[in-house]
C-alpha cells in the first residue's frame, strides 16, 4: 500500500508545531497503524532525520498508552486503540492525517506525544480503595449481584487512555473520571469512601482544567473500551449526594 | 457554605445549574403556549386580554415570574460561563480534521441559546415592555377595564419580518430543547434504563410539538 501521511511535528512544549507530509511506499495492510510508522520512523532515521515521536506501550490493547487523532477520530476510525488498528482500514493511496490530543490538561510534549498525567492526579486523589482488605476472600463470601459485578467490572475495564477527552468538544474527562469513580461506588469495598472519593476526583478533574459534559457522547462513541456514558449519570449522582451529605470530621476522634 | 460555593462553581454544579434552570424554563413554555393558544379563539381577543390581566395582576403568577426571570438570568450566565470555560478546556489549538460525532443540537447549544437569546430582547420589548410600562389602550369587558394587548399582539403578527423571526426562534428552541430536555435528566443523574426510552419520547415530542404551536398562532393571524 502507498500511504500520505500528515503528521504534527512539534519540537517541545514551548514551541510552535506544524504539519509535515511523508509518503509511506510500502505499507502492508497487515501492519498495525505504530508498526507502519515504525516503518516511516526508521526511513527517516536512515536519512538522518528525526523520527516522530508517539507513546505506545503493550501494543494489545491493555494499557492504554497509545494515542494519536487519525482521520479526525482518537484511535482512528475504528473503535478501538491505535495499536490495535491496521493498516487494512485504510484504501491504497489515501491521504491520512495524525494529530496529537488536544486538551488544554493533555499538553503537547513532542510530536504526537502529550502528557496525561493530569488522569494520574485524579486517579491519586481518589481513585482507590485505602482500607486494609486482608488476604483474598473465599469467592462469594461478599455478596454482591452478578449484574452489579458485571457492571462495575464493565467500568473497571477503562484504560485511561485519554480518548474521551480527545474526541470531545469541551475536552471534559467525565468519562474516564465517571469510569473510575463508578468501578468503586458498585462495590462492597469502595463504600467505605464512597462520598470523600467522588468528591476528591471531581475537585482534581476541575483544577487540572478539563471541561464540562455538554452530553454530546461522542466520548461514548469512541471509547476503545465502550464505556457507557450511564457512568456519567452515576458519577453525578455520587458527587450531588456527597456534596450534599458529607461532612469533615473536626475533633480528633474519641477520648478527649 | 464554602461546599454551597464549590457545588455550584463545580463543572457539575455548574452543569446543574443549566439543568434546573433549563427544566423550570421548559414548564413556564407550557403554561405560555397556553395563554397564547387563547389569541386565536375567535372573540375579538377577549380570551387573551382577560388572561393577560390574570398573570400580570395575581399575586402569586407574580413571585413565578420573577423566579422564572431569575432563572432565565441565571441559565443565560451560566451558559456564558461554561461555554468560555468549555472553550478554554480544548485550548488555542484545534484539530485539523474535526470530530462530529453526537447530534447536531448537542454541539451548538451555545448558537442556538443565542438565536433564543436576541429573540427575548426583541419579544420582551414588544410585549412584555409596552404591557408594563407602555401606554396600551383599554378594553371593558363586564365591569373589567384591562389593558387591549391583544391589539398590539396582533399588529406585531401583521408584519412579516416579526413572524419570520419569531418562526426562526422557535425553531431554534426546538433543536435547543431536542437535546436539552433529555440532557438535563443526565445532567441530574436521572439515567435509568427503565425510564430513559419514556424521558426521550416525552422530550422529543415536547420539542416538536411546543414551539411548532407557537410558531402556528402568529402564522395563523397573519394570514386571517
Ligand atoms: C426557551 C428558553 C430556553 C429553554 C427552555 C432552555 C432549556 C435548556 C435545557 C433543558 C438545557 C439542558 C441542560 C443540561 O444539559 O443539563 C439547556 C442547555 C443550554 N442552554 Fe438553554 N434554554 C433556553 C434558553 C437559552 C438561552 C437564552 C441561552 C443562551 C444565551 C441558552 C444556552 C444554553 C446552553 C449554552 C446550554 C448547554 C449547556 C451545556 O450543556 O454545556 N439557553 N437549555
Ligand atoms: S473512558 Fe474510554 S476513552 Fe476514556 S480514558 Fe477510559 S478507556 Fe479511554
Ligand atoms: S499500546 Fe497499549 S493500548 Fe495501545
Amino acid at each position: 500500500m502507498k500511504i500520505t501521511l500528515k503528521v504534527w511535528r512539534q519540537k517541545n512544549k514551548d514551541t510552535k508545531g506544524a504539519f509535515k507530509t511523508y509518503q509511506v511506499d510500502h505499507a502492508s495492510p497487515d501492519m498495525s497503524f505504530l508498526e507502519m510508522i515504525d516503518v516511516l520512523n526508521t526511513d527517516l532515521i536512515k536519512k538522518g532525520e528525526e523520527s516522530i515521536a508517539f507513546d505506545h506501550d503493550c501494543r494489545e490493547g491493555i494499557c492504554g498508552m497509545c494515542s494519536l487523532y487519525i482521520n479526525g477520530h482518537p484511535h482512528g476510525p475504528l473503535q478501538t486503540t491505535t495499536c490495535q488498528l491496521h493498516m487494512r482500514t485504510f484504501k491504497d493511496g489515501e491521504t491520512i492525517t495524525v494529530e496529537p490530543w488536544r486538551a488544554n490538561a493533555f499538553p503537547v510534549i513532542k510530536d504526537l506525544v502529550v502528557d496525561r498525567s493530569a488522569f494520574d492526579r485524579i486517579q491519586q486523589a481518589g481513585g482507590y480503595v485505602n482500607v486494609n482488605t486482608g488476604g483474598v476472600p473465599d469467592a462469594n463470601m461478599i455478596p454482591i449481584s452478578k449484574k452489579i459485578a458485571d457492571e462495575a467490572f464493565d467500568a473497571a475495564t477503562c484504560i485511561g487512555c485519554g480518548a474521551c477527552v480527545a474526541a470531545c468538544k469541551n475536552a471534559s474527562a467525565m468519562l474516564f473520571v465517571s469510569a473510575k469513580v463508578s468501578q468503586f461506588a458498585l462495590l462492597p469495598q469502595g463504600q467505605v469512601e464512597r462520598k470523600e472519593r467522588a468528591e476528591k476526583m471531581i475537585a482534581q478533574m476541575d483544577a487540572e482544567g478539563f471541561g464540562s459534559c455538554t452530553n454530546t457522547y461522542a466520548c461514548e462513541a469512541e471509547c476503545p473500551k465502550g464505556i457507557k456514558v450511564a457512568n456519567i449519570a452515576r458519577m453525578n449522582r455520587e458527587y450531588f449526594g456527597a456534596m450534599l451529605s458529607s461532612y469533615e470530621v473536626s475533633s480528633g476522634g474519641g477520648g478527649e | 457554605m464554602k461546599w454551597l460555593i464549590d457545588l455550584f462553581s463545580s463543572s457539575l454544579g455548574r452543569k446543574v445549574v443549566m439543568a434546573l434552570t433549563g427544566l423550570f424554563i421548559i414548564l413556564f413554555l407550557a403554561v405560555h403556549l397556553i395563554g397564547n393558544l387563547q389569541l386565536l379563539k375567535d372573540d375579538g381577543g377577549e380570551a387573551f386580554n382577560v388572561y393577560a390581566y390574570f398573570m400580570t395582576h395575581n399575586p402569586l403568577i407574580k413571585i413565578v415570574s420573577y423566579v422564572n426571570y431569575a432563572f432565565f438570568i441565571f441559565h443565560i450566565l451560566w451558559a456564558i460561563a461554561l461555554t468560555r470555560k468549555n472553550r478554554e478546556a480544548r485550548g488555542p489549538q484545534g484539530y485539523a480534521i474535526k470530530n462530529s460525532k453526537g447530534i447536531w443540537s448537542s454541539r451548538n447549544m451555545g448558537i442556538l441559546g443565542t438565536i433564543i437569546l436576541a429573540f427575548l430582547i426583541i419579544h420582551m420589548r414588544q410585549f412584555w415592555g409596552e404591557m408594563h410600562f407602555g401606554s396600551v389602550p383599554l378594553k371593558t369587558y363586564g365591569d373589567h377595564e384591562v389593558k387591549d394587548l391583544y391589539l398590539i399582539v396582533g399588529a406585531a403578527f401583521k408584519e412579516w419580518w416579526y413572524v419570520a423571526l419569531y418562526s426562526l426562534a422557535m425553531i431554534a428552541i426546538a433543536f435547543h430543547l431536542w437535546h436539552g430536555f433529555e440532557s438535563a435528566f443526565q445532567t441530574l443523574g436521572l439515567n435509568h434504563m427503565k425510564y430513559n426510552p419514556v424521558i426521550s419520547f416525552v422530550g422529543k415530542t415536547f420539542s416538536i410539538v411546543v414551539p411548532a404551536l407557537f410558531a402556528l398562532i402568529p402564522i395563523v393571524m397573519f394570514f386571517v
